[in-house]
């Protein structure tokens, strides 16, 4: 069966112009670059290459980015070098709709004594800035707040969360895994002081990301051993896919008004077309900013894994923020902070595009959909009472 | 992705007997919207209203929850009441070739709605499982607040299906699964359960021979002593038994635990009161 592939947020196909650019650096270019001989000096050159290439997504400058392993590494550095500089400051700010990267670093951080605030949404999962400026003080090292939100696309102020962040001396770390890529950054003209990226959600491959460290900002490796990336990451470059990441970036660069035109088109033509074809149905953060291609959409008196699996069956991959695939219990952090109410928290399914979906596969969603819920509704106690009402 | 068995799928995208019995002799109702997971079961028996003629189902939840209950209703029909009330759990799950642990809480809802369904058909009290819709003629005392599930209930799941961490009870009955608070305390009743069934299997005897006594220390070990330490994330080994002298070795949580020394002298103090007043047990390398 051909994949009908919208699930995006949690991992992108490798552009074939990616895998081409990395190809060569296994088998034929596979040097050190920390070499000294000619053979590990080509390589050096596509790092660096590579490393102008994040930078210019980002509007950064190259020194300013720092190779890393993965997204969850990134925002993993970031936390424990801020409170590295900062000894003496025992509080943290982040959010209750963070990625576990951040949240769960956080709360274990929380058992071993640091003072932890963590931000509430509303209802449509905005965050509200008058309870970050009373919950910041002097003793806060480190405020981490992503800059989109992985399950329902919600872009939060990030700007306006940074200037507050300045005004108290604290570090300011933005989880930017679901945005780079898809809407325009310029840390040029930023408060971030830091900021994570992830290969695999723009079409890099896994095990590659990048962790953005503004000039100045004073920091502390996690990895130490060697004097990889100026000293600042150690470990020998995953060469191939830091290679390939450069070329991510550039094609992102490149796509990024077609993510905020064509991409986003689709979305709201998925979103507006099953919202009407489907009674009871709500888009989680809808009343918010998103990101172009992400839509998360709650399905009342139906259960959300029950949906994704027949979703499967017609070849659709989509995700769910419900609780049933995951083995928790309860249904994803992200839903229950927002108070998504009870009769649809458990049938909530996320799609997530990029700029391989067509308007074709689309189309097919549409037609998909509407059986599923209506057949799952059928056989749900409190979707045939609803259905007879 | 779960790694479901082909006969789960097969009754996921082909359930039997989906849809409601209007003269129902019988009806059964677990679960609710909040829990994530609600069967609503109909039973029909034959004019002596001995056995049952056909059963239908309604249910809200994942893909296990649905096949699950198409499962019951296959396996219960041209059974008597009394025959469909031995069905466990178990047997819900292994009609289906198995169910991934942590989804084994739906072959359990199957097995509850059947209870209810045949308690209020003969006008007895109504099972306590705890759930939602069956709140008020619940009995026992509330263990798991977020799921409502009571001490019985879970006594019942923990000793039937042998469960001995807090973990299994929660992939079995949700107990514990969302705020946690109640995993001490279910923790508590594992030891208890298990505890009473060693105490019930192995009544210490007069007079051993020296295989029968190894056997019962093996066993009282597997029974009795390993399932509390697993509650606790820890483990032993048995490495050699020479007469009243028992050998063990800590692993897991245990090796390397400064409270090693009190375990292995709970582990002979139960040893000598479930098999014999002269063993002794030594902590070695092994």
């Amino acid at each position: 069966m051909k994949e009908l592939y919208v699930d995006n947020n949690a991992t992108t196909k490798v552009d074939e112009a990616v895998f081409e650019e990395m190809r060569p650096y296994f088998c034929e270019l596979y040097g050190n670059p920390s070499s000294m001989h000619f053979f590990g000096g080509q390589v050096q050159k596509k790092v660096d290459e590579a490393r102008n290439r994040v930078a210019a997504l980002l509007g950064a400058s190259p020194d300013e980015i720092i190779f890393t392993a993965c997204g969850t590494e990134s925002d993993n550095t970031a936390i424990r070098s801020a409170l590295e500089v900062f000894p003496e400051k025992r509080h943290i700010i982040t959010t209750r709709v963070e990625h576990p990267a951040v949240l769960t670093m956080c709360r274990n951080l929380a058992k071993r004594g640091y003072r932890v605030t963590e931000l509430n949404v509303d209802s449509a999962g905005r965050l509200d800035m008058d309870e970050l400026r009373k919950a910041i003080d002097d003793d806060t090292a480190i405020v981490s707040i992503m800059y989109a939100n992985n399950e329902t696309g919600v872009i939060f102020p990030i700007e306006e969360a940074g200037a507050i962040v300045k005004e108290k001396g604290a570090l300011f770390h933005t989880d930017a895994v679901q945005a780079v890529g898809k809407i325009p950054l310029d840390m040029a003209n930023s408060a971030i002081d830091m900021l994570s990226l992830s290969g695999h959600k723009l079409h890099a491959p896994k095990g590659t990301g990048a962790l953005y460290l503004r000039k100045g900002v004073p920091f502390r490796p996690f990895m130490v051993g060697g004097h990889q990336e100026k000293n600042r990451r150690a470990g020998t470059e995953n060469t191939a896919s830091i290679i390939a990441l450069g070329k991510a970036c550039e094609l992102a660069a490149r796509h990024m008004e077609k993510e905020n035109t064509a991409v986003k088109g689709m979305r709201d033509r998925l979103e507006k077309e099953l919202m009407r074809l489907i009674p009871n149905a709500r888009i989680n953060g809808g009343g918010a900013e998103r990101l172009p291609n992400t839509v998360s959409i709650a399905f009342e008196f139906v259960e959300g894994e029950a949906i994704l699996l027949l979703l499967s069956e017609k070849g659709i991959c989509a995700s769910s923020g419900s609780a049933c695939t995951s083995g928790s219990l309860e249904p994803s952090h992200v839903l229950r902070a927002m108070g998504v109410p009870f009769t649809c928290a458990h049938g909530s399914i996320r799609f997530s595009l990029s700029r391989f979906n067509t308007a074709g596969e689309i189309d097919l969603i549409i037609r998909e959909v509407p059986p599923i819920i209506r057949r799952l509704r059928e056989m749900s106690p409190f979707g045939r009472e609803f259905l007879r009402a | 992705m779960w790694d479901y068995t082909d006969k789960v799928k097969e009754h996921f995208l082909n359930p039997r007997n989906v849809g409601e019995i209007k003269d129902a002799d019988a009806v059964g109702e677990v679960g609710s919207l909040a829990c994530g997971d609600a069967l609503k079961l109909f039973v029909k028996l034959d004019d002596g209203k001995e056995r049952i003629v056909d059963a239908k189902f309604q249910t809200f939840g994942c893909g296990s929850a649905i096949a699950s209950s198409s499962a019951l209703t296959e396996m219960i029909k041209g059974k008597t009441l009394d025959e469909a009330l031995q069905i466990t759990n178990k047997e819900i799950a292994d009609f289906l070739g198995g169910l991934p642990e942590e989804k084994m809480h739906c072959s359990v809802m199957g097995q509850e709605a059947l209870e209810v369904a045949i308690a209020k058909y003969r006008g007895h009290a109504v099972p306590a499982h705890g759930h939602d819709h069956e709140h008020e003629a619940m009995e026992g005392e509330i263990v798991c607040k977020c799921f409502g599930l009571t001490d019985q209930f879970l006594r019942k799941v923990i000793a039937g299906n042998r469960l001995h961490t807090a973990e299994q009870v929660t992939h079995f009955t949700k107990a514990g699964g969302a705020c946690g608070g109640c995993i001490p305390k279910i923790k508590a009743l594992i030891a208890e359960v298990l505890g009473e069934k060693t105490k019930e299997e192995t009544k210490k005897p007069e007079k051993l021979t020296n295989l029968r006594k190894m056997q019962l220390i093996q066993d009282v070990l597997e029974k009795e002593i390993r399932p509390q330490l697993w509650a606790d994330g820890g483990d032993l080994e048995l490495i050699d038994i020479d007469g009243g002298k028992v050998q063990i070795a800590f692993r897991k949580a245990c090796a390397g635990c400064v409270s090693s020394g009190y375990t292995a002298k709970f582990v002979e103090q139960k040893l000598r009161e479930l098999v014999a007043d002269d063993i002794t047990v030594e902590e070695v390398e092994g």
